[in-house]
């Protein structure tokens, strides 16, 4: 067979499944990983201050944010969709926030609710999940190509965050001890054992995550959905249900990268996070992930994810004008895409040629 | 021979000749060295099954596919075509089986395309669209240039195709299956055009599954089969069963209907199962048609191309819609189920392009083999890895799949081992009643009769099989009965006892009378 080299050396294959050490993965993933290790080396070696334990928390600090972005982004992506909203959603998540922080007026009571920061977070949580799941009904239900549902969302979404604001910015966020809405900027301030509490969740969303994709039913059905929905389907998959679930799930990380911008920032503004939906994408297309679907991983995506935000921060400290960083990180992300697009091509050869054989003989 | 009237003109010059012509893709080798020559002014015909290399060796002629050893002369001088365009500009062009139009765009544009008339401001239009008229004219269809394919019915978008290729004025004319989808008064009418096209001194060169209609018209005849060329003669010479026997040979053995055992319970029942086609709403593709398999019972259905076989199969698996009719599994109504809950039921589906329908080609064979029954696995929530490694061990073990395990990719597997795990896929779900759409497509003798025992061995367990092929001598193997379908209907019944004429016969008449 031509496509022998498939067969002597095991295909990497971005399914995580097997624990096993494959060469092919290896190299899959070694390019993001040679890359940040680039990247460290040369900052390092430009700026005394890049090597240091409080900048790496400070950026990493950073990253949590378009990490947590980009783990829901990366759902979405295996299943061969797009998430273009998730920049608004994370904008609105922080508005609902310091618009409930502020208390809500119950005219027909004539009292002001503050409800606690919890409660808070759960709504916001929520609200991210439900704006999801309309992508994901329009998506799967009505037939509607994710690009263009998920850029109507984005727009709708945004002008609600302004509506509620009348374009203002919520400041208080503190809350008030004597109404015992304190708290809410422990996700931004607060660290465990000096880690910041949104490298915290985004190191919890990525361990939850990739359990869900190598350790459950629904990543599997996520990854056959996303690599052929036909075959899926006629296997008995719901790829509906998967459909709708990974934009419901991109919604909520997205609520929960917006609570933590707001508390970071101690405030909330409606165009926070505007443009991050294309950061998240490419992180997780860095991190190797296929835009077709069904191929791509978390350890792959959190790499993207480093990636970018420690060449920008880099960029910053060695006191580059930020439009060169523009550029720079343009560049990164047609490098990473050139070089996807040959290692997937390299790949896509092996099923071509076997495929060919028998659409020939049928044909004859 | 005799007989001067009947005899072809054996003068009349050879335009086109392939001399030794192989093509390989990867270790199946398509074609082994066929040598084949086209007449001026006459229709030379290719018979063979489905896989014997027909489609290939026109796709070779005609510049499509690059044949690995061999040569082609034009007019006694080599030639080698880098492309189906180039191949064109020599005078020979190809009607191919799939239709190749742009179905947003007009018929005058689909006709003209890649060869647009220039004229002084771009192209011109209006003589485009008046030598699109003429030849809707000569086709004797009255469809108006300016209508977008798409809205077209198959026939008649098979007819835009064939306007394409006469309006190249090309000297050898390459049609594969063009009457797959006309009914028969449009059938006459492209009789009536390869007559002219003869006359004007195009040589023809024709492949089609309906036998009796290409007897009708061919001048020579030329029998493939696993890709060697097994026999040709003049059309004086043959008949029907002449080409049949060439055809099909009679050296496979696909092994015999299992017996020693009871059929139970019926399994499946359809009833007046109507399927209307997704594209031309209204045209019915399966036409009140109604079958009963028992548990334990092997159905064939044989039928051509465009019989509804694979329309009907992907209807009871909950695929495609119905139009009208009931589908009974075990005597509950399941047509309002969805295609998961049918599996759950017990009835799986082995669709007919394995690449397309049947596998995920980015996981990897243990992971397609244990896709349909994941659920299973489930331990609470998570997955047990070593139960999915056991179960997708056995079925590599009871499907008899060569792999270097569950670990390899799927790509790295030969079309019969692809096979395999989609039925051992299907399989793992348990089963009552099996449907398998064209199994043995486009994999070879072994690997069929392999595919073949397994399911006789589930048959002889009980589990109710129905496979479709369009392969005779794949009717008269496992199969206990064997039911004939065209055009949407059951045409004619028989036991394991059928001739392959009497099968042959029965799907073809319906669609030539």
């Amino acid at each position: 067979m031509t496509n022998a080299a498939s067969t002597t050396t095991p295909p990497s294959r971005a399914s995580a499944s097997g624990g096993g050490f494959e060469l092919g993965r290896v190299l899959l993933e070694g390019r993001a990983y040679f890359a940040l290790i680039l990247i460290i080396a040369v900052f390092s070696f430009l700026s005394p201050y890049y090597f240091t334990v409080g900048n790496f928390l400070t950026m990493a600090s950073h990253v949590a944010l378009f990490g947590i972005l980009a783990i829901g982004m990366l759902l979405v992506i295996l299943n061969g969709g797009i998430d273009l909203s998730v920049g608004s959603t994370l904008g609105l998540s922080g508005v609902i926030a310091g618009f409930l922080m502020q208390g809500v007026t119950l005219p027909w009571f004539g009292v002001i609710l503050y409800p606690p920061v919890w409660v808070v977070a759960i709504l916001a949580c929520g609200l991210g999940g439900l704006i999801g799941l309309v992508n994901g009904v329009l998506i799967a239900r009505f037939k509607v190509p994710a690009f263009v549902a998920t850029l109507g969302v984005m727009y709708m979404v945004r002008g609600i965050a302004l509506l509620i604001t009348n374009g203002l910015t919520y400041n208080s966020l503190g809350g008030r001890p004597d109404l015992g809405n304190q708290g809410f900027d422990w996700l931004g301030f607060n660290r465990i054992m000096g880690v910041p509490i949104g490298v915290v969740v985004m190191v919890v969303l990525a361990f939850l995550g990739s359990l869900v994709l190598t350790r459950t039913p629904f990543g599997r059905w996520l990854y056959a959905s996303g690599g052929n929905e036909r075959a899926a389907e006629l296997s008995g998959v719901p790829t509906r249900f998967v459909q709708m679930t990974v934009y419901a799930l991109s919604g909520v990380c997205a609520a929960i990268a917006g609570l933590i911008l707001s508390s970071q920032l101690t405030s909330a503004g409606p165009t926070a996070g505007t443009t991050y939906e294309l950061t998240a994408i490419a992180a997780v297309v860095i991190g190797g992930a296929a835009l077709t679907g069904g191929r791509g991983n978390i350890r792959g995506t959190m790499l993207g994810a480093f990636v970018i935000g420690f060449l920008s921060d880099g960029l910053v400290i060695i006191g580059i004008s930020s439009y060169w960083q523009t550029v720079f990180t343009g560049a990164v992300i047609v490098l990473a895409v050139l070089l996807n697009a040959i290692q997937y091509r390299g790949r896509a050869k092996a099923p071509a040629v076997a495929g060919a054989t028998p659409a020939a003989k049928l044909a004859g | 021979m005799t007989r001067p009237d009947a005899a072809p003109d054996r003068d009349a010059a050879v335009v086109l000749t392939a001399n030794n012509i192989a093509k390989a893709y990867g270790s199946v080798h398509a074609l082994k060295g066929v040598n084949f020559e086209v007449r001026r002014g006459k229709v030379t015909t290719l018979f063979g099954e489905n896989g014997a290399g027909k489609s290939t060796l026109m796709k070779i002629l005609s510049g499509v596919v690059k044949p690995t050893s061999g040569a082609i002369e034009l007019d006694g001088s080599p030639v080698t075509f880098a492309s189906a365009s180039e191949a064109r500009d020599a005078g020979i062009s190809i009607i191919h089986q799939e239709l190749s139009l742009a179905p947003n765009m007009s018929v005058r544009d689909n006709i003209f395309m890649g060869r647009e008339i220039a004229g002084p401001t771009g192209i011109d239009y209006a003589e485009e669209a008046r030598q699109a008229k003429v030849l809707m004219a000569e086709l004797e269809e009255d469809i108006d240039p300016m209508t977008p394919v798409e809205t077209l019915r198959l026939g008649q978008q098979q007819i835009v195709e064939i306007a394409r290729a006469l309006s190249v004025n090309s000297r050898i004319l390459i049609m594969d299956e063009p009457t797959s989808a006309l009914s028969a008064a449009e059938v006459e009418v492209l009789f009536k055009v390869i007559g002219d096209l003869k006359s004007r001194g195009v040589a023809i060169v024709y492949i089609s599954h309906h036998l009796e209609e290409a007897l009708q018209i061919t001048d020579y005849a030329v029998v493939l089969r696993d890709g060697a060329m097994t026999a040709k003669a003049d059309r004086a010479d043959i008949d029907l069963e002449w080409i049949v026997r060439n055809m099909v040979g009679e050296n496979y053995h696909l092994g015999t209907p299992p017996t020693g055992y009871q059929f139970g319970e019926v399994a499946l029942s359809v009833r007046d199962l109507t399927v209307t086609d997704a594209a031309n709403t209204g045209i019915a593709v399966v036409d009140r048609l109604s079958l009963d398999v028992r548990a334990g019972e092997i159905v064939c259905i044989y039928g051509l191309m465009g019989a509804g076989r694979t329309e009907m199969l992907e209807c009871i698996a909950g695929r495609v819609p119905k139009a009208g009719g009931e589908v009974r599994l075990e005597g509950r109504e399941i047509s309002r189920l969805t295609i998961a809950e049918r599996i759950a039921q017990g009835l799986a589906l082995v669709p007919e392009d394995r690449q397309r329908d049947g596998l995920v080609q980015t996981m990897t064979v243990g992971e397609n083999l244990s896709l349909a029954s994941i659920g299973a696995f489930a331990k609470r929530v998570l997955l047990s890895r070593s139960t999915e490694r056991a179960m997708v061990d056995q079925s590599i073990k009871s499907v008899t799949i060569k792999t270097a395990g569950g670990h390899a990719a799927i790509g790295s597997l030969s079309g019969g081992n692809q096979q395999k795990v989609v039925i051992g896929k299907m399989l793992t779900t348990h089963p009552r009643v099996i449907l398998l759409d064209e199994p043995s497509r486009g994999i070879d003798i072994g690997a069929k009769a392999e595919v073949f025992r397994l399911l006789a061995e589930r048959a002889r367990d009980g589990l109710a099989v129905v496979f479709s092929t369009s392969e005779v001598a794949e009717c008269l193997s496992i199969a206990h009965r064997i039911i004939v379908m065209a055009r949407g209907k059951i045409s004619a019944e028989f036991g394991s006892d059928a001739s392959k004429e009497q099968i042959m016969a029965a799907s073809g008449e319906a669609v030539v009378h």
